[in-house]
């Protein structure tokens, strides 16, 4: 899956869990304070992005997680 | 509207009442238990061990698929094992600390994610009085329900903002295969019950339908006795 294709999915997961416009989905954009994510909210996306893309996050892995790009390169590197 | 309802423990006594409750409301009611017997009303049963966390996952994620996302669960499955504790051994300790607490965590968290993402439900825990009275020869049972009450607390508060709410009932002294062999202690018990005798697994019911209705919407972290007066004050 190319970087372009993975971010789609990506951004889908986090529109729907979020409930946020897909322009708002950028690399940069930080869950809680540009996407008005809270912990739960995050736990969501994290369990729609694990059956998106079929990998698993260890709950390590998620602490450094606070923007959109974080969480893209930690899922495209499981690919 | 056709709830769709995840009842443990549900082949007999106050689980076989709680499912029965919720198949007269007109709830699509699933019962577990060991057996994987259930009230014959439910649309569905399923084998589980509670205490293996994915025998829990896989009927909940069954149940799931079947019927979309859990709306009520009554977490009820539940053993004991009494003992006086200098004679307890590590295995009667052992069985109920999974059946009746690790069991509750796997149920709670397996039916949670569906809740959260539907942003309803209603998690109702069926724990005791006997850690609030303290009850002999019942170390493992009382350190099992009282920690019930722990998890549902915690619980509450991490899904309170999707309003899911989350409690516990405590029954007192209630009559069933559970409580039948109980002994003289038994007859003890009775005596201290302010309203002067046993329940039954129906007394125990209603307040778990109460609690997963509208009218208890703004209910969450209580714990909810019914027993008689049998913990009054505690």
């Amino acid at each position: 899956m190319d970087r372009n294709e993975a971010f789609a999915k990506l951004t889908d997961n986090v529109v729907e869990v979020l409930a946020v416009e897909p322009s708002t989905v950028t690399m940069e954009a930080n869950f809680f304070d540009d996407l008005g994510a809270d912990s739960l909210d995050l736990v969501e996306l994290v369990m729609a992005l694990e059956e998106t893309f079929n990998v698993e996050v260890g709950e390590e892995e998620l602490k450094d997680i606070s923007t959109v790009g974080a969480a893209f390169e930690l899922i495209y590197a499981k690919l | 509207m056709s709830r769709h309802v995840i009842v443990t423990g549900a082949s007999r006594g106050i689980g076989a009442a709680i499912a029965q409750h919720f198949i007269d409301l007109g709830d699509n009611v699933v019962g577990m238990s060991r057996s994987g017997t259930a009230p014959a009303g439910c649309v569905r049963s399923f084998a589980v061990d509670v205490s293996n966390s994915a025998s829990v996952n896989e009927a909940v994620k069954a149940s799931i698929e079947e019927l979309g996302p859990v709306e009520v669960c009554v977490v009820n499955a539940g053993v004991t094992r009494d003992g006086l504790a200098m004679r307890m051994t590590d295995e009667q300790w052992r069985e109920v600390m999974a059946t009746d607490l690790d069991g509750a965590f796997y149920t709670a968290r397996a039916t949670m994610a569906s809740m959260v993402r539907n942003r309803q439900g209603s998690i109702i825990f069926i724990g005791s009085i006997s850690p609030f009275i303290g009850v002999p020869g019942q170390a493992n049972y009382g350190a099992a329900k009282a920690g019930l009450v722990g998890l549902a607390r915690s619980l509450a508060q991490e899904v309170a903002s999707r309003s899911i709410t989350v409690n516990v009932v405590a029954p007192g002294l209630i009559e069933t295969d559970m409580t039948s062999d109980l002994g003289p202690s038994k007859d003890q018990m009775m005596a201290l019950i302010p309203m002067g005798r046993i329940g039954q697994p129906s007394d125990i019911a209603g307040v778990v339908g109460f609690l997963a209705s509208n009218h208890a919407r703004y209910i969450t972290g209580a714990v909810i006795a019914s027993d008689g007066g049998l913990a009054l004050g505690h």
